[in-house]
């Protein structure tokens, strides 16, 4: 396992969901201790045992989920660790004056005495860099960090990595996204299943050398889609009005419709009402204003389960918290929407004959890899397990599916089944709500593109309107 | 009205509220330190009963109620630091490490006090001493309640203002807060989670055997079995409804036993005719509405009983 | 011997049994603490507990609540909930229970017995239902308020025996209820024992409560619940609903405990009720792993700790308390097999965490 990486220099490590990218760094951050080799910091070997010490080698990193603290201010999180303290008592005013400092000098502009709580994920972000930087980083790891940004602020970010360079410091800096390496990177290093497979430059490798490098075989980077045949009416949304869970707006207004034979795509930067729209829309939150029906009847006061038996289905987009019970075996959790109904169950009690052989069905076609369906779900990779979820929710052949950031944390292979399995129902009359943060998914799949930003649906195009520029803008609150 | 007010006593009801509060917001103020570093701390009741009995033994043998202070107080953090080692160290459940506190400090109690106390025939330490504070005891009203107490009640009123300030004014507090609320950014910022939340376990058993040291060597100047008798459950509901804060602990420990005490107050001057039981049932009743209504509003670590492992 | 079956093996068996050792190891040290020789006082606990003319029926006896008992823990475990108001449910049992039985005249024993029993049922599933409905509505975590429930229900029930009017006796010395009917009372099995028909009831209960957790789609619903609430949600399946019902249920059980006693061993109740059987209900649990038939053997051995130990507390100078250190440690054991592991130098030892309950600190959606 071999990486070099260069001062001032921006070194992209690339690889699908589950390479390893992460890991790796977790073990240069002190996260993790590795079974065997070396790291080398400015020509000499070192051993990392903790953050401590690879914070006083003058390495940061900034996590893809931040790890702030909500409760507490900005200055508090940016000195947690190494505060500013007189005697045990620790000075906030001082804390504060440092962080003003930090951020004036690269550009990261933010207040001390906010509350974390209290802001956007763009300027958690900031705050992630600037912890950094205040514990004297000069090689910052940034893990998946355009993930929760706007086209528009992942350019601000790109800024911000070009002024470390200029500094001399150096940046690696962990994706899946081929086009942002491109942009970006200095040198690239291609990880896949935990290995380094190449090591290369956007000068030496196009896209789709990369993309081969990542998974090891030639990949469609496109999937082929036949044209829509949009049938009748299935979802209708009118004037949805959902709170969230600190009893602010998050779903304003918002009217579409989602016919039969159909995908409609939802793209936006994820907290901007999406997962809210989701839960109002199968009874997982109660709905403020509005309604929602479903081939004409009003479903907005039923429950979840009454709307699963009506032909609506959830990819959810947390797979561990809503999607699988880890802790229950494949064919349990293919059943978990109708265990209580013939033929699985009979007045309160199970038939495990029928479930099995359903069970065997969907993993057939669903592809899902298991040896047997008792098996419990822990035991499968991320893929296999989205995979076990898009079949229960397609086995019980809906009018309407929700799916909700369907391929997140999923290996290319399973990506492309997914994406193939979508187009197929859709061909077959399906009608399909796709919400994703990811907007080629959005840009690929979808017929027509809606944009949602702050709860709002800012535009409803034909996919043949939607180009990536002005969907950015969009999601941006632009234009 | 005025007859009323004077059969009331509310002077002697307030002082009696505050020291009955004693236990209870020592206890709370050691379960909320515990808490806000990340564990869940319901052995406060076995702790409480072993500071009891440990602080009477060993001021019954040494014919000294300091000694037996210290020995209730360090007895405290012996045992807390057993609830730490099993749900820190052993990742053992926090509320069933919690409970086998509770359990071993009855058998522990029971066990030793047969041998050693039942059967005692000397006379016992006493209890300490009131300490009339000059010139502040004297101001009226406030006099009597505050400045007319026993030594583990002053040691309440001043630990309140130093938990407090601990918490939020100094490097452990900010430490102890961040490991409470997402003990994985801690981790990556250097912090050592384990250390901290052991540290705050055994603090919070310092406390607590201080306020089991209220019922054996202030209130009675004796040790019974169970003396507690579920004091210690609830001074977890007034750090709950004190949203985990050391004046909030206070303000809630005064309320239940302000209307403890109030209760059976109406009752013997009175006579209202409310049955005794009814009256006990106050405390445990009150909880429960407090537990109902501010569950929802209250403000949890956000990481409290989840076990931590480095790295994970 | 295939890695999965030494897991269980190591698990189920060794691990429960290493764990009473230990904790009767630890104990022993107690009674040395306490200057007493272990040696008789473990003699006197056996047989106290097993030869004694009638012991080990009266173990069998002790052993009665314990099962039910631990089978109601167990139940609210497999659903995430930690059911410390057993004892509570117990005493409401008792007291719903035994009304009925006192007040039911002169039906032949097949319908009188029924009754009771449903009656100690009903008290005992509707007191846990309260702080199934407040943690279902309010989120309210269930540890406190059954432990408030638990000193709630002694009071009502000291207030009900000892007022006049109410279920009060009348012309006694101490205060109790009436006796219950000659014809709810539960027919000795054993002649010249107490060992009374409420053995085998709660021997029964064992396999039902086995069937509804694995078989039925209310012990699934119960098991996704304790496992992955936000997963069962999003499935359709309705939290709130399953936790009540959960409480319900474990609350039977308990209560049926109590009116088991009464109508078996005590036939009335008295104004003072005897704590322990709470804490002596998780630690059956724990030791059972949750596991339904692995209630009985540790139920056994509570009973016979229980039944023991008084006689040891006559012969010795050890009080009864020491079966609650024996108790402690046993669960430490339990419930940290990485101790039990490090003792024994074992190497390829799970070294997962134990995960009793899995409780989401997440505000409920109404």
């Amino acid at each position: 396992m071999d990486l070099a990486v260069e001062w001032g220099q921006v070194h992209a490590l690339l690889g699908e969901n589950g390479a390893g990218k992460s890991t790796l760094m977790n073990v240069v951050y002190g996260l993790v201790r590795p079974d065997s080799g070396e790291i080398a910091f400015d020509g000499q070997p070192v051993q990392i045992r903790g953050p401590l010490d690879a914070i006083r080698l003058g390495i940061g990193m900034v996590h893809q989920h931040f790890m702030l603290i909500p409760p507490l201010t900005v200055a508090e999180n940016i000195v947690l660790g190494n505060e500013i303290a007189n005697r045990g008592v620790v000075d906030l005013d001082e804390a504060s004056r440092k962080v003003d400092e930090l951020s004036g000098r690269f550009g990261l502009e933010v207040n001390p005495r906010e509350r974390i709580a209290d802001l956007s994920v763009g300027l958690q972000q900031r705050v992630e860099i600037l912890k950094a930087l205040y514990r004297g980083a000069r090689l910052l790891i940034l893990d998946e960090p355009t993930a929760v940004l706007t086209p528009q602020e992942i350019r601000g970010l790109f800024d911000v990595v070009r002024a470390l360079i200029a500094e001399g410091k150096a940046v690696i800096f962990i994706t899946h996204k081929l086009a942002e390496v491109m942009e970006i990177a200095d040198a690239i290093t291609v990880m896949r299943r935990g290995q380094v497979v190449a090591t290369t430059s956007p000068k030496e490798a196009t896209p789709s050398d990369l993309a081969r490098m990542m998974v090891g075989r030639p990949v469609l980077l496109r999937v082929d889609k036949k044209p829509a045949k949009p049938g009748k009416g299935v979802l209708s949304i009118q004037d949805l009005v959902v709170m969230d869970d600190r009893h602010h707006v998050a779903v304003d207004n918002v009217s579409l419709e989602v016919r039969a034979g159909e995908i409609v795509g939802v793209a936006g930067v994820e907290g901007n009402g999406q997962n809210e729209l989701m839960e109002a829309l199968m009874g997982l939150r109660p709905i403020r204003n509005g309604t929602v029906k479903v081939e004409g009847t009003d479903i907005s006061r039923t429950t979840t389960h009454e709307r699963l038996r009506s032909g609506l289905g959830l990819i959810p987009p947390d797979r561990h918290r809503m999607g699988v019970v880890l802790e229950l075996s494949v064919a349990d959790n293919l059943v978990l929407d109708d265990h209580d109904h013939p033929p699985y169950a009979r007045w309160f009690i199970r038939q495990f004959d029928a479930i099995r052989s359903y069970a065997q069905r969907l993993i057939k076609t669903f592809d899902i890899r298991v040896q047997n369906p008792d098996q419990l779900v822990s035991s499968l990779s991320g893929g296999n397990q989205q995979k076990l979820v898009v079949a229960r929710e397609l086995g019980t052949l809906p009018k309407l599916l929700i799916a909700g950031q369907p391929t997140r944390g999923v290996d290319v292979g399973s990506i492309e089944f997914i994406h193939r399995q979508l187009l197929s129902e859709r061909d077959n009359g399906l009608a399909v709500l796709l919400v994703s943060s990811e907007l080629d998914e959005v840009l690929s799949l979808s017929d027509r593109v809606a944009v949602i930003y702050r709860g709002k649906l800012v535009a409803v195009l034909d996919a043949s309107d939607a180009d990536r520029e002005r969907v950015g803008l969009l999601m941006a609150g632009a234009a | 009205m005025t007859e009323f007010l004077q059969q009331l006593d509310p002077v002697s009801l307030l002082s009696i509220t505050l020291i009955t509060a004693t236990p209870l917001t020592l206890a709370a103020l050691g379960g909320m330190m515990c808490e806000r570093s990340g564990v869940v701390n319901i052995a406060l009741e076995g702790i409480m009963l072993t500071g009891a009995f440990i602080g009477y033994t060993v001021a019954f043998f040494t014919h000294n109620l300091w000694v037996g202070l210290g020995a209730a107080v360090l007895s405290g953090m012996i045992i807390a630091s057993l609830h730490a080692v099993l749900s820190i160290g052993f990742l053992v459940d926090q509320i069933v490490s919690g409970m086998v506190i509770n359990i071993l400090a009855v058998g522990i109690t029971g066990v030793f006090y047969r041998t050693y106390l039942e059967s005692a025939t000397s006379a016992g330490p006493g209890t300490f001493p009131h300490w009339d504070i000059p010139v502040l005891s004297a101001i009226p009203v406030i006099g009597p309640i505050f400045f007319q107490n026993q030594f583990v009640t002053y040691a309440m009123l001043i630990l309140i203002a130093v938990v407090h300030f601990i918490l939020f004014r100094t490097v452990w507090g900010l430490r102890t807060r961040a490991c409470g609320e997402n003990p994985r950014a801690a981790e990556t910022a250097g912090i050592n989670v384990y250390f901290v939340r052991y540290t705050n376990v055994i603090a919070s058993g310092a406390l607590a055997g201080l306020g089991g040291a209220y019922f054996s060597l202030q209130q009675i100047g004796n040790f019974l079995p169970n003396m507690t008798g579920g004091r210690g459950f609830i001074a977890l509901a007034a750090m709950i409804f004190g949203k985990w804060t050391p004046l909030g602990a206070f303000a809630a420990s005064l309320l239940f036993s302000g209307s403890d005490q109030l209760g059976s107050r109406m009752q013997s001057v009175f006579h209202v005719g409310v049955p005794l039981q009814f009256l006990g049932m106050l405390p445990y009743v009150l909880t429960i509405v407090v537990v109902a209504g501010a569950m929802g509003r209250a403000i949890a670590p956000a990481a409290v009983g989840r076990p931590y492992k480095k790295g994970s | 011997m295939s890695r999965r079956a030494l897991r269980w093996a190591f698990s189920a068996v060794l691990l429960p049994l290493v764990s009473v050792l230990s904790g009767f190891l630890v104990g022993a040290l107690a009674i040395l603490a306490a200057g007493a020789d272990p040696i008789q006082a473990y003699l006197a606990l056996f047989q106290g507990a097993f030869t004694n003319h009638n012991a080990f029926a009266e173990t069998l006896v002790s052993t009665t609540p314990y099962v039910l008992l631990g089978l109601s823990v167990a139940l609210g475990f497999r659903a995430g909930l930690f059911n410390i108001g057993a004892e509570g449910q117990f005493y409401v049992g008792s007291l719903t229970g035994v009304f009925v039985a006192y007040s039911i005249h002169g039906l032949p024993a097949v319908i009188e017995i029924p009754l009771g029993l449903l009656g100690g049922m009903a008290g005992g599933a509707l007191w846990a239902s309260i702080a199934g409905a407040l943690k279902a509505r309010f989120g309210a975590h269930e540890v406190i308020t059954t432990i408030m429930l638990n000193y709630v229900s002694f009071l009502v029930a000291s207030y009900l025996v000892d007022t006049p009017g109410l279920m009060l006796a009348p012309n006694v010395s101490t205060p109790r209820t009436p006796d219950i009917d000659p014809g709810a009372v539960l027919p000795i099995i054993l002649s010249g024992s107490r060992l009374h028909l409420g053995f085998i009831l709660a021997l029964l209960m064992v396999p039902v409560v086995w069937f509804l957790i694995e078989r039925t789609t209310i012990g699934f619903r119960l098991r996704a619940v304790g496992f992955n609430q936000g997963a069962a949600r999003t499935a359709g399946i309705s939290v709130g609903w399953t936790i009540v019902l959960t409480m319900a249920l474990a609350g039977g059980l308990a209560g049926l405990a109590g009116i088991v006693q009464v109508l078996g061993v005590n036939f009335h109740m008295t104004d003072t009720v005897a704590a322990g059987y709470g804490f002596d209900a998780i630690a059956v649990a724990l030791l059972a792993r949750s596991n339904p038939w692995g209630v009985l053997p540790a139920a056994f051995l509570f009973g016979a700790l229980h039944n023991g130990a008084s006689f040891m507390q006559l012969e010795t100078q050890v009080s009864a308390d020491l079966i609650s250190i024996v108790q402690a440690f046993v669960i430490i054991f339990v419930a940290a097999p990485s101790i039990v592991a490090f003792l024994l130098r074992l190497r390829r030892a799970p070294a997962e965490t134990v995960a009793i309950t899995q409780r989401e600190v997440d505000t409920p959606v109404s």
